[in-house]
C-alpha cells in the first residue's frame, strides 16, 4: 500500500504509492490517465496516436506520457505493436496498470533486448490507482526495481490553509 | 505466489547449453512466468506462431536476431497467416517496403524451422494436437479453437512468446494449462433457440459475440444446443467469443470433449444466460455497420475457409448464376485447404461465379479489397467485428446463403424468418 510522504511544501504534497514491477525501469512522464482498457493493436497507430473509435480517449497521444490505464484489452499482437512504439521512440514512458498483462510485458522485454530502452510497467492496488487517478496533473515518476516498484506523484494542491 | 522452480535442464538451457537463441527464449518464458506467479515450465509438444504478421521494424528485427543466434524451433511449429499472399502477390496493395518487409517477416519464421503453413486456422491441417496435450498456439481462434475443440492445452499466447515457445518447448504453467482455470464461468441457455438459427454458422458466430460479452475473459458453457454441431459452428463461435471478449476456451454440452455433462465443467451456482432469437437478431443487426442495402463485396473465410464450407458455397452456387457484376468476392483460406477444394472442383465453382480466392492471409487485415468497396458482406461474426475499424468498410452480417444470395442481386437480401426464428 502507498504511504504519504509530505515534502515541505505548503501548498502540496507529495505521494510516494508502492506497487508491483511487471517490467523494471525507470520513467518520468506527464500522465495520461485512461478511461477503458486499451488494446495497442488496433488500437494505437505507430505515431502513439488512439485510434480505437470506441475508446473514450481516441485521438490522444500515449508518446511519452505515464500510461494509467485499468488493464489492457484485445489483441495478442499488441506486444509487437508496443516493441515497435518503443523502437521508433512513440510508445508511452511508463505503464501503470492494476493487474499484470503479459502480452505488453512481452513487448517492453523484446524491445528491452532488442533496443536496450526499458519501459516500466507497473501494478498498482486499486486503492493506490484510484488515489494515482486522482492526483494532479504534475508529471509522475516511476521507479520499477526488482523487488517493487514506487510510483512518485505531485499531490493536487491543498485547497485551504 | 508460489515461486518458479526450474528444472536441471531448464538451468542448462538458461546457461547456453542449447544454444544463445533458447537461452534468449528461455530467459523470456521465465520472465513471463514470474509475472504469471507460474511454479514451473510446461514441455508443450507443437506450436503456431502468430507472429509474421508484419506490424513494423521491432517484429523483424527481433526474428532475424533469433536467426542470427542460430535459432531452431523444438516441437512442429505452423505459421499463421502473414500480411502478403505469397502465390498472388498482386491481390495486397501494400507499399513496396511493408511489403519487403512482410516477405523478410515471412522468410525469417521459416528460416527457424517453422513450417510454412500460413492459415489461422492450423487446426484444418492433418496434425491435431490430441486431447490433453500441452501445447503454445498463439492467435485467438486458433487458442480457443484448440482448447474447446480439441481439448488441447494452451493459454493464450501471442507475438513474440508463440516462437519462444517453440525455440525452448516450454511454458510456465499457468492459464489454461491448468485444471482450476478450465472450469465455466457462465452458462449460456441456448434451449430457446430454433433447429434452424442453430444450423447457420453466422448465427454462431453471432453467438459467439454474445458469449464473448457475457463471459469477457471467462469460460462459457453452453447448454441446449442440438447433437451434431459441426467444427465450421464451433470455429465461427470460437473466433467471435474471442474477438468481442477474450475467450480463450468454452464448453458445449454434449459436443466439446471436456464437457460431457454440465457438472462435469461448471459448478452448480454457475450464473445462467437465458438466449433468445431476439439477442442474436440484436447483435446481428449491431455488427452490421452498413446503412442500406448495398452490397459491393463479399468476403468469406475469416477464420480461413474449410473444405466443408467450400463444399457448402459450391453447393449454393451449383446453379451457376455468377456474382452481379458489381460485387466483388473474396474468399481466404489455407494453400492446404485450396488444394483439395482445387481436387474436389469446389474452386473452379466459386472461381467461376467470380470469386478470387486468397491464401496466406486475409481480408480484413491487408489492403486486399479495391478502394472503391464501400460495403462489404460477410458470414464472419470476426470479420465483422474488426473490418470497420482495421480496413474501413462497413459491414453486414448474414448466413452463407444470405450473402450468396444477396451478391448475385447487389443488394442486400435477407431471410427474416431465419433470423426471426
Amino acid at each position: 500500500m502507498g504511504e504519504l510522504t509530505s515534502d515541505g511544501s505548503d501548498s502540496a504534497a507529495t505521494a510516494v504509492l508502492t506497487g508491483r514491477t511487471v517490467f523494471p525501469g525507470e520513467a518520468t512522464g506527464f500522465p495520461l490517465i485512461l478511461d477503458a482498457p486499451l488494446s495497442f493493436w488496433g488500437g494505437t497507430d505507430l505515431t502513439g496516436r488512439i485510434v480505437d473509435e470506441h475508446h473514450p480517449q481516441r485521438g490522444a497521444v500515449v508518446t511519452g506520457r505515464v500510461l494509467v490505464l485499468p488493464k489492457a484489452r484485445g489483441s495478442s499482437s499488441s506486444s509487437s505493436v508496443l516493441a515497435e512504439q518503443i523502437r521508433s521512440g512513440t510508445g508511452p514512458a511508463a505503464l501503470v496498470l492494476t493487474e499484470p498483462d503479459a502480452i505488453l510485458m512481452l513487448g517492453a522485454w523484446v524491445a528491452a533486448e532488442l533496443y536496450g530502452h526499458r519501459l516500466p510497467i507497473v501494478v498498482l492496488a486499486a486503492a493506490d490507482y484510484d488515489r494515482l487517478c486522482a492526483a494532479g496533473p504534475g508529471p509522475v515518476t516511476i521507479d520499477a526495481g526488482p523487488e517493487h516498484a514506487t510510483v512518485t506523484v505531485a499531490a493536487a494542491p491543498r485547497t485551504s490553509g | 505466489m508460489a515461486d518458479l522452480a526450474l528444472s536441471e535442464e531448464d538451468e542448462a538451457m538458461l546457461d547456453g547449453a542449447d544454444g544463445p537463441a533458447a537461452r534468449l527464449c528461455l530467459r523470456m518464458v521465465v520472465a513471463l512466468a514470474r509475472v504469471r506467479g507460474a511454479s514451473r515450465l510446461l514441455r508443450v509438444a507443437s506450436a503456431h506462431v502468430d507472429g509474421c504478421l508484419y506490424h513494423g521494424q521491432a517484429g523483424l528485427d527481433f526474428v532475424e536476431r533469433l536467426g542470427e543466434l542460430g535459432g531452431r524451433v523444438a516441437v512442429p511449429t505452423t505459421l499463421n497467416v502473414g500480411s502478403l499472399d505469397l502465390r498472388h502477390p498482386d491481390l495486397v496493395h501494400a507499399d513496396a517496403e511493408t511489403t519487403a518487409n512482410a516477405r523478410r517477416l515471412m522468410a525469417g519464421y521459416t528460416a527457424l524451422g517453422c513450417t510454412p503453413t500460413w492459415t489461422c486456422a492450423p487446426y484444418q491441417l492433418t496434425h491435431r494436437p490430441s486431447f490433453g496435450t500441452h501445447v503454445a498456439w498463439a492467435e485467438s481462434n486458433a487458442i480457443v479453437f484448440a482448447n474447446s475443440v480439441l481439448g488441447a492445452r494452451t493459454d493464450r499466447y501471442g507475438d513474440f512468446l508463440d516462437i519462444g515457445a517453440a525455440i525452448t518447448g516450454r511454458v510456465p504453467d499457468a492459464g489454461l494449462h491448468q485444471d482450476a482455470n478450465r472450469r465455466a464461468t457462465v452458462r449460456l441457455d441456448c434451449a430457446g433457440l430454433s433447429r434452424r438459427l442453430l444450423a447457420e454458422d453466422a448465427a454462431w458466430g453471432v453467438l459467439g459475440h454474445l458469449a464473448g460479452r457475457v463471459a469477457g475473459s471467462g469460460v462459457p458453457v453452453l447448454t441446449g444446443v442440438p447433437d451434431g454441431v459441426t467444427e465450421d459452428r464451433l470455429k465461427a463461435f470460437g473466433a467471435a467469443a474471442a474477438s468481442s471478449g477474450g475467450v480463450g476456451l468454452f464448453h458445449v454440452v454434449g459436443v466439446t470433449p471436456e464437457a460431457p455433462s454440465l457438472s462435469a465443467v461448471a459448478p452448480a451456482d454457475i450464473p445462467v444466460h437465458e438466449v433468445a432469437a431476439a439477442d442474436l437478431r440484436a447483435i446481428r443487426d449491431e455488427l452490421s455497420t452498413a446503412r442500406g442495402r448495398g452490397i459491393d463485396a463479399l468476403c468469406l473465410g475469416t477464420p480461413h475457409f474449410s473444405l466443408t464450407e467450400f463444399a457448402r458455397l459450391a453447393g449454393l452456387l451449383g446453379d451457376g448464376s455468377p456474382f452481379h457484376p458489381d460485387v466483388r468476392a473474396w474468399v481466404t483460406t489455407s494453400r492446404a485447404v485450396l488444394a483439395e477444394a482445387e481436387r474436389l472442383g469446389y474452386a473452379e465453382t466459386a472461381r467461376t461465379a467470380g470469386a478470387q480466392i486468397v491464401v496466406d492471409t486475409c481480408t480484413y487485415l491487408t489492403p486486399i479489397l479495391d478502394a472503391q468497396v464501400r460495403t462489404a458482406m460477410t458470414n464472419s461474426g470476426k470479420w465483422a467485428w474488426y473490418a470497420p475499424g482495421n480496413i474501413g468498410v462497413a459491414v453486414t452480417l448474414g448466413s452463407m446463403a444470405e450473402c450468396v444470395a444477396s451478391a448475385r442481386a447487389g443488394y442486400l437480401v435477407r431471410d427474416e424468418e431465419l433470423w426471426a426464428s
